[in-house]
């Protein structure tokens, strides 16, 4: 999994973010067990207790749950992963829109681009 | 566990003061960055917790211990200028720790020579720069102790290698133990720090979390030094 992170957010925040996406595209395949807090916050190249804290927190959301002795696993719950995947694209649909608005577009606007670009895409083979 | 302690401490250079009525404490399982301008008091900070310098008033506690001997064991110390006779081969320098240090793990500093493919016959004098620091810090981090005390360890070193060392750190992660880095590269560590001290003119400006400065301030403590130590 490549990790990525923007200067302006809190760390943790954003592996939350990362590892919902790692889940929903399965490369946190749905009752896997997660790896380890320390081989997880190696890859990522940060603090092991940031690493811990969102984990904490996405364990808190149900989204993973902890085994005493075996380990941290993700959620069985395929409806869970589903609301997840779609927050997400909330998000990225939110930015976009901000985005849009910011250079001056109206929301009826940014439907008629949107609308284009599909019939274009349509259009290709 | 407090693993570092200050109290009201002071250090004075005949009349210049180095560092002024510091207090701070650093608990056990945190990594540190010790961030400031040139000339801020790190270096002094790092040597007093080091029992090379004496406090000149209040005091300073490793462990609960005033520095000496006795925290010698504990303290795993990378100097800013090399202490490790240049004539000692990579194998030499490595039976050197093992004879000094207890807590060293041979296992360790070998498995990391081997990575880096840092040759064990060659003397360090005729490394460059660079391999010389990358062997040093090898020799450091490979020690089981309370407190790393690393004095500019990554500012020699090119992007791969400051990668490496930097993923030992989190890999040597210890709850037991503390580790604080004084540097000026914070872009390159701030993602593995759990906290920082910010340190101008001999007195501490901010000890506060990462995620803290990032979320309140909406931008990265590289970012936020820079506003802050702004010339």
């Amino acid at each position: 999994m490549k990790w990525i992170f923007s200067d302006a957010a809190p760390i943790y925040t954003q592996l939350i973010e990362q590892i919902k996406v790692g889940i929903v595209t399965n490369q946190f395949p749905l009752g896997e067990r997660l790896p380890s807090v320390r081989e997880l916050a190696t890859e990522a190249g940060v603090n092991p207790n940031t690493m811990q804290r969102a984990l904490s927190e996405l364990e808190r959301d149900g989204l993973v749950y902890s085994q005493r002795t075996a380990g941290r696993f993700v959620t069985e719950d395929k409806t869970m992963i589903e609301q997840t995947k779609h927050h997400l694209a909330e998000r990225h649909i939110q930015s976009f829109l901000d985005a849009m608005e910011n250079l001056g577009f109206q929301q009826e606007d940014v439907l008629a681009l949107l609308q284009e670009r599909s019939r274009k895409e349509g259009m290709q083979p | 566990m407090k693993i570092l302690e200050c109290q009201n401490l002071t250090k004075t250079y005949g009349k210049i003061p180095a560092l002024q009525d510091i207090n701070l404490s650093i608990e056990s399982g945190r990594i540190v960055g010790l961030l400031g301008p040139n000339g801020s008091g790190k270096t002094t900070l790092i040597k007093l917790a080091n029992a090379l310098l004496t406090p000149s008033q209040g005091k300073i506690l490793v462990c609960n211990t005033l520095p000496g001997k006795q925290t010698h064991a504990m303290v795993s110390y990378l100097p800013e200028r090399s202490a490790i006779p240049k004539w000692m081969t990579t194998t030499q320098i490595l039976d050197f720790y093992e004879d000094f240090y207890t807590d060293f793990q041979r296992d360790t500093a070998e498995k990391m020579l081997k990575h880096l493919q840092i040759p064990s016959k060659q003397r360090l004098k005729q490394m460059s720069k660079g391999t010389q620091e990358k062997v040093q810090l090898i020799m450091v981090m490979s020690r089981l102790a309370k407190l790393y005390l690393l004095d500019e360890p990554i500012g020699g070193v090119d992007p791969a290698t400051r990668d490496y060392i930097l993923s030992t750190i989190i890999g040597n992660y210890n709850p037991e133990a503390s580790v604080i880095i004084s540097t000026h590269l914070i872009a390159d560590v701030e993602k593995i720090l759990d906290d920082v001290i910010f340190i101008n003119q001999g007195h501490v400006v901010l000890q506060t979390t990462v995620d803290t400065i990032r979320e309140e301030k909406e931008m990265s403590v590289d970012a936020y030094f820079r506003e802050v130590f702004r010339c």
